[in-house]
């Protein structure tokens, strides 16, 4: 408890809290996209909205990585843990993201062999005790799990597990912010840069976003006097008219990034041409697929896969929540029809969904505000 | 998944190469250290796990802070910690 403390000092956040009104224009409103969903968790859960004054508008990004995948791969997946001696393998969060016809949850108890496991290298794990069972590993995440794949892919190729593949649907983050930007629908005034990605792709690839777009950007701890702060940093560079990329969490954060990370999914992945994202559409090279070189480690090269695209339900609204065009109470099913037991979309499966962290605790102070109101 | 586990190195195995034990809020099993090339590291030191593999090396307080933050994520946590617990690479 000793150490929090520095992070979370009521005291701190107040006085923070009194220099970031200070630095706000009278008359200008601010909007700044927080691109993490381990940030959404943090203002959520410590009402971070309520030290801000409120022409300042947080705004919620794509960086989950469950909520991205799309139905479609979903049921690609499904299709591969169907096929005879398949051990289809993935973590935990995938088992209850809907597909088209079902999550791996409902396919597992129609009889798929699908197993949740904790990383790639227990994947592979099986696939060395399993040697008459070809195991796929769904790997899926941002450039914070894309090494662990890559690393395993090496091992196994090492070892010659030839029995072990990949569903590689990994995403990288600089490609989905580039849409955000790009998208007319929304107005940003700068980012809170995402903080355990940073630690691997380093600050330097956002600096187009500060370069060529006029928007700052400042890499965020977790703590709830680490968005204080970086609020506070982004404000001060749009107040002495600077765009530029800080990082506010060099405490986890190297300027360079993990350069060893870096090489190993640069040795195992390339980007694909286009990927789809649920809600924000098809994204050119915004994520990774398996080398040639890699080929026999590749699902998508070993199976036939439907690859057919799939629409989103109707009432399901994560696309605009995904974007930041709409807040997780505004989607017309939250909370309702959609809920964490029985998810209608993504971002309501996934601790790290908007959605999920607002039912699990914004929700309740939104609630108690309404409440006092009326009283 | 996306936001690592803070881990104490315990111990160093040679054999497989790249393995280390560490403690993640006493539950010891053993990670990839492989992608923290050049790093000094020690038991004592903190590091910063991702789906079995460490990212980054982190100092105590950090761990400490991310720990709090992650037991504040609730059943989340709790259901990476038991995977963690499963997981035997």
């Amino acid at each position: 408890m000793r150490f929090v403390d520095e992070f979370r000092d009521a005291g701190k956040a107040r006085a923070l809290a009194a220099r970031i009104a200070a630095l706000c224009e009278p008359g200008r409103s601010y909007r700044f996209m927080e691109v993490c969903g381990g940030h959404t968790h943090t203002i959520y859960k410590h009402g971070i909205e309520d030290f801000l004054p409120e022409s300042i508008r947080l705004v919620h990004g794509p960086g989950c990585p469950v909520c991205v995948i799309p139905m479609g791969r979903v049921d690609d997946a499904i299709t591969i843990a169907r096929q005879p001696d398949v051990i289809m393998t993935s973590f935990g969060d995938m088992m209850r993201v809907p597909g088209g016809q079902g999550s791996f949850f409902d396919a597992k108890a129609a009889g798929a062999d699908i197993r949740m496991v904790y990383s790639p290298l227990d994947a592979l794990k099986i696939a060395r005790a399993e040697p008459g069972k070809r195991v796929v590993f769904m790997a899926i995440g941002f450039e914070t799990t894309a090494p662990s794949t890559a690393m395993t892919v090496l091992r196994a190729a090492e070892e010659g597990v030839d029995n072990f593949a990949v569903f590689c649907n990994h995403v990288m983050i600089i490609p989905a912010i580039k849409a955000i930007l790009d998208s007319p629908d929304l107005r940003l005034d700068g980012f809170l840069g995402p903080g355990h990605v940073s630690a691997v792709i380093g600050c330097r690839p956002y600096e187009f976003i500060a370069r060529d777009h006029g928007k700052p950007l400042v890499c965020a701890g977790f703590e709830p006097l680490d968005i204080l702060s970086s609020v506070h940093m982004l404000l001060r560079q749009l107040a002495e008219g600077r765009t530029q990329v800080e990082n506010q969490y060099a405490r986890v954060v190297p300027w360079e990034g993990n350069p060893k990370a870096l090489r190993v999914i640069g040795e195992v992945m390339e980007p694909r041409p286009y990927f789809e994202w649920r809600g924000l559409g098809f994204i050119s090279h915004s994520a990774l697929r398996m080398k040639e070189a890699y080929a026999r480690f590749d699902a998508e090269r070993i199976f036939e896969l439907p690859g057919v695209r799939v629409a989103d339900p109707k009432a399901c609204q994560c696309g605009e929540v995904l974007k930041g065009v709409l807040r997780p109470w505004e989607c017309k099913v939250f909370g309702t029809a959609c809920t964490p037991e029985t998810p209608i979309g993504t971002c309501m499966v996934s601790s790290e969904g908007a959605c999920a962290a607002y039912y699990a605790f914004g929700r309740f102070s939104r609630e108690r505000v309404r409440e006092a109101s009326r009283t | 998944m996306c936001l690592g586990i803070p881990g104490e190195l315990v111990a160093f195995d040679d054999d497989p190469p790249d393995l280390a034990t560490v403690d993640v809020s006493g539950v010891r099993r053993r990670v990839n250290i492989g992608l923290l090339e050049g790093e000094d590291l020690r038991p004592g030191d903190w590091v910063l796990v991702h789906v079995g593999f460490a990212l980054s090396k982190i100092s105590e307080s950090e761990a400490q802070a991310l720990l709090e933050f992650l037991e504040d994520m609730g059943q989340a946590y709790d259901d990476e910690i038991a995977a963690f617990r499963e997981s035997n690479p």
